[in-house]
């Protein structure tokens, strides 16, 4: 049955949610205006409120319906069938939510109904205004998932995601046949996505771009009602809170790059990447001026322009990741689904209407009468935020390439132009510098902040500069490093903690509640030092030293031997070289649900297109007995881990796990890396090729050798002996009556430096001949024990042989990337201080003004009495 | 003149250093006879070509050789730019892992020795989970 209810609600409550969301804008504009009579703005108010309630209730009720479709399985729904299968453990049916855009979107609007409540609740005195920009935005995001079409003008708005399948694609034969097809399963999620960390980090990052709102709306609210620098104390812990949240969801999505993705790093300059960071960067520099604007006129501009920068570049990378401009320059960002023009409305209207505004208004900005003096706080502050944007703007000159070929296009030219070769070059060549600036900056800054220093005694910088030089002199020495480049950044760095530190020092003993800044600045700091020696140094473990001396050996060792030879292919149970390790392959394993641990592939039979696997022995692992022989248990299909065995000079081993993820219907196998993690240094491993572990072998045509016993013969370019033929007892798999009889060969193959015996059986059982063959992987081999002959004393094998099974890997070791993570903590932690502390103000400042106001109340009655 | 003034222009004169350096580093989408054209030409600057993978008419993909068990490292194909110009490829790192269902493949590199090196690889797959639309991946054989 199909279960239409649920789509038809979802789809209506959609539509109440634009339209109130409409409805609540006007009457919150109406209740801002200030021209107004006290009653009528009160009655708007009220009326704008209600409204604005039915919004997040029917938001709400969206939500919940296409919750209740994934979570039900209702595969009649594309967007289930799409994004979910039966398979699919529950916690990752949360992923499957955002996994498309119009979930995605559906992410971000209950966002910002939960922003906006909040705001409501805990400001009643700019709700007006506030909610008004609040409210139109949640108009725009709503129209992106209404599915309306707009009948004669044939224009389609928004896309929803409570289509039917058959609704999506009515063209496919079944539906033809029975109208009422249900899907038995769903498509299921990206394996690649099936990873906890994909469940936090979208609804972290969509917090972060959501937040985002809050300082704008404040913004132009200032703007609007004229409380030109009123609006910094309410918006200032907002934007520290998304600066908060942004950062931490970004770094999440790194981290899930670096642990999932085999692109061996965290960051790779992706547009989509850079994107998120843009913004973020201009907001940082933002809160800085925010700091000071209350202070200095020249700041407070500055804040304006740039909490309106930071909202505009967050709907520019929303428009720029899913209107398919990016095209082929990104690997991730979404698919086209015709909201460009809607998009880019959304974009130019807040754009024209939040830069006119300023414009209009400009006028009325206060100015300073004094120039800012070069030893003011002010003034290093300004310099840093200048920095900030800078920064972000190079970024961006280049992600926008993609848009520039599009603008071009519109204007009828054809640029041609591409993301430059070696974008990891590209970025570094400026950011490198300029975040070496501004980590002194924040050192210098946090000194002129603090009145250590000014105008005529420096002499307070003096000491962390020396003890920050001696630091870098001494780091520099013991890790060996040489480029001038990494020296500058790393000292700078250095010194940003010394400075950072030295203050944290003096003021924790005060009031430790105002360190956050200081706290924050440090572990930025880390974070550079941790990204400079991880990626800068990382070094390539896996150089291939025998590849290419078979067939290219010239080519191998010109260009100074420095070819590309970074991944090396390991046979099974072979054990190779590689830097000071001794590698070995040993098995592929798989990964059952409700095991610790990954088990040997060959102890279970994988139940094809199920997530069902049966037990071929018992399943034990450490000492406890999961299931029984022919048992079925629950299993992840699509995971499978190579074991590599690392042997280290020392004699300690250890095992590395890399994931293969073969998925049918992605086409093809997507690899993850295993991790060795310590604590100066990570081994990143990941198996780049293999052998298809899900494949039957594909045996050679059989080849029949007839040999006397002890003689040496020549199977697959290795040395066979037949060692000895014997009696046996017991042949797995056959029972033996009382009447038959089984011999077994020993033929002994010689391998390099390993020995195997390979025993095929020869069994007569009740008067027929059985033949058991025997293969061995690690030579490719399948011998058969085909004939005796009792005259001659000869025995015949057929053998045929197969690909050995082989992977090919890469390994490389990236020094000192803990204290980037170590960073990201330390980071954290003083945002979250800083913004308890901005909140703490705010909240202060709040009940003193509604105090006074509520005074004014009193004093007011007794005369209207 | 007060110091937001000059303070202002040097920030203008970044931003402009900026947006030259980025012309001067983007890449540019050429075809094999323009590559072919640039390498003689002594210019050595990495550029994008797009094209399709040859294939027969039952769409096995030809010319395209990848033996790991010899050298994991070194793999070459025949692509085909828009200008049905067809030219071998040498990827010096391992194939690909979506490559065999590439719908087309850009390639980003230059022509050295009459056979295009190619420094990374970009895919356009259709994924089932885009419903045939396409997907683009990325390979590169930067030294990281």
């Amino acid at each position: 049955m199909i279960h239409t209810t649920i789509g038809s609600a979802g789809h209506l409550l959609v539509i109440i949610a634009f339209v109130t969301a409409l409805v609540a804008t006007f009457a919150y504009f109406k209740a801002g205006m200030t021209n107004a009579a006290i009653d009528e703005q009160l009655t708007w108010k009220r009326f704008a409120r209600a409204t604005y309630f039915l919004h997040v209730v029917a938001v709400l009720g969206v939500v919940f319906s296409l919750y209740w479709i994934i979570g039900n399985h209702y595969f009649e729904y594309h967007y289930a069938w799409k994004n979910s299968s039966l398979s699919l453990p529950a916690g990752y049916t949360i992923s499957s939510f955002w996994q498309d855009q119009e979930g995605s979107f559906l992410l971000w609007i209950f966002w910002n109904v939960v922003l906006g409540s909040i705001l409501i609740f805990s400001n009643r005195s700019w709700e007006a205004p506030v909610m008004t920009v609040f409210a139109l935005v949640q108009a725009f995001l709503t129209s992106m998932i209404l599915g309306v079409v707009i009948p004669g003008l044939d224009v389609k708005i928004g896309s929803t995601p409570f289509l039917l399948l058959k609704e999506v694609m009515p063209d496919i034969p079944v539906f033809k046949m029975d109208p009422n097809f249900i899907a038995k399963d769903g498509n299921g999620l990206n394996p690649l996505l099936q990873n906890y960390w994909m469940v936090i980090h979208p609804p972290t990052l969509f917090l972060g771009f959501a937040s985002t709102l809050i300082p704008f709306s404040f913004a132009i609210a200032g703007l609007w009602t004229k409380k030109i620098q009123e609006w910094i104390r309410p918006a200032l812990p907002w934007a520290l809170f998304s600066a908060l949240v942004l950062g931490v969801g970004i770094l999440m999505g790194a981290y899930w790059a670096y642990e999932t993705l085999n692109f061996g790093s965290y960051w790779n300059w992706d547009p989509v990447e850079n994107s998120s960071i843009v913004p973020w960067l201009v907001l940082v520099a933002a809160i800085h001026t925010m700091i000071i604007g209350r202070k200095n006129a020249t700041a407070l501009k500055t804040s304006f322009i740039l909490t309106i920068a930071t909202f505009i570049l967050v709907l520019y990378s929303t428009f720029m990741t899913r209107s398919g401009v990016l095209g082929n320059a990104s690997v991730h960002s979404f698919t086209d689904l015709g909201l460009s023009g809607q998009l880019l409305v959304y974009l130019l209207s807040f754009t024209i209407v939040s830069i006119g505004l300023l414009i209009y208004r400009w006028k009325s900005l206060p100015s300073d009468d004094e120039e800012v003096s070069t030893y003011s706080q002010e003034f290093w502050i300004f310099i840093g935020a200048t920095l900030l944007c800078l920064s972000g703007f190079q970024i961006l000159a280049t992600t926008s390439i993609p848009v520039y070929n599009k603008i071009a296009e519109a204007f009828g030219t054809v640029l041609n132009m591409a993301l430059p070769a070696d974008q990891v070059g590209h970025y570094n060549k400026f950011q490198l510098w300029f975040f070496s600036l501004i980590i002194i900056l924040t050192g210098v800054g946090q000194f002129f902040w603090w009145k250590r220093v000014g105008k005529g005694k420096l002499q307070g910088l003096y000491n962390p500069l020396l003890i920050a030089l001696l630091i870098s002199a001494a780091v520099i020495t013991f890790q060996g490093v040489k480029d001038i480049q990494y020296i500058v950044l790393l000292t700078a760095a250095i010194f940003a903690i010394v400075a950072n530190g030295t203050i944290l020092l003096n003021i924790i003993r005060g009031n430790y509640s105002l360190s956050g800044g200081a706290i924050t600045h440090i572990g930025i700091a880390l974070m550079l030092i941790g990204i400079l020696f991880s990626s800068a140094y990382t070094k390539v473990v896996s150089i291939n030293n025998s590849g290419l001396m078979i067939s290219r050996s010239e080519e191998f060792t010109n260009n100074d031997n420095k070819e590309n030879k970074e991944n090396i292919t390991l046979w099974l149970n072979k054990p190779e070289k590689m830097g000071e390790y001794m590698l070995t392959w040993r098995d592929v394993r798989v990964e059952p649900r409700h095991i610790p641990g990954y088990i040997p592939k060959s102890w279970v039979d994988i139940v094809e297109n199920d997530y069902h696997a049966v037990a071929l022995r018992d399943i034990v692992v450490n000492d406890k007995k999961y299931n029984s022989k022919g048992d079925t248990l629950e299993i992840f299909p699509e995971n499978f881990y190579y074991e590599i065995e690392y042997r280290e000079p020392s004699g300690r081993v250890f095992n590395l796990f890399p994931r293969v993820q073969i998925n049918p219907k992605m086409g093809g196998i997507v690899s993850s890396p295993d991790i060795n993690r310590k604590l100066d240094k990570d081994l990143y491993t990941y198996v780049s090729m293999v052998t298809n572990p899900t494949a039957e072998p594909v045996w050679s045509q059989t080849e029949n050798f007839t040999v006397n016993m002890a003689d040496t013969f020549f199977v697959n370019d290795y040395v066979a002996i037949l060692d000895n033929v014997v009696r046996t007892d017991s042949v797995e798999g056959v029972t033996l009556g009382a009447g038959d009889a089984a011999v077994k060969a020993m033929i002994r193959v010689l391998d390099n430096d390993h020995e195997f015996v390979i025993t095929p059986s020869f069994v007569i059982r009740d008067r027929m001949v059985a033949r058991k063959p025997e293969v061995n992987n690690d030579l490719g081999l399948r011998v058969q024990f085909q004939e005796i002959n009792p005259q001659t004393g000869q025995f015949t094998f057929a053998v045929n042989t197969t690909q050995r099974d082989f992977i090919v890997m890469k390994a490389t070791e990236k020094p000192l990337i803990n204290i980037l993570w170590l960073g990201t903590f330390v980071m954290v932690i003083g945002l979250v201080m800083a913004t308890i502390r901005r909140f703490r103000d705010f909240i202060k400042m709040r009940d003193r003004e509604n105090a006074a106001a509520n005074k004014n109340k009193d004093k007011m009655k007794p005369q209207v009495a | 003149m007060k110091k937001i003034q000059i303070f202002g222009l040097v920030i203008i004169a970044v931003a402009i250093g900026i947006i030259i350096s980025t012309a001067g580093d983007a890449s540019t989408y050429v075809d094999f006879s323009k590559a072919q054209e640039m390498a003689s030409s002594g210019d050595d600057e990495s550029i994008h070509v797009v094209g399709k993978l040859k294939k027969n008419t039952a769409g096995q993909i030809l010319e395209m050789e990848y033996q790991p068990e010899v050298d994991p490292n070194y793999f070459t194909f025949t692509l085909i730019d828009n200008n049905n110009v067809s030219q071998k490829v040498v990827y010096k790192s391992t194939k690909p892992q979506d490559f065999d269902k590439s719908e087309q493949v850009v390639v980003v590199g230059k022509m050295q020795n009459g056979t295009f090196a190619a420094e990374k690889i970009l895919m356009k797959c259709p994924s089932k989970y885009e419903n045939g639309k396409l997907e683009t991946t990325e390979a590169t054989a930067s030294k990281s």
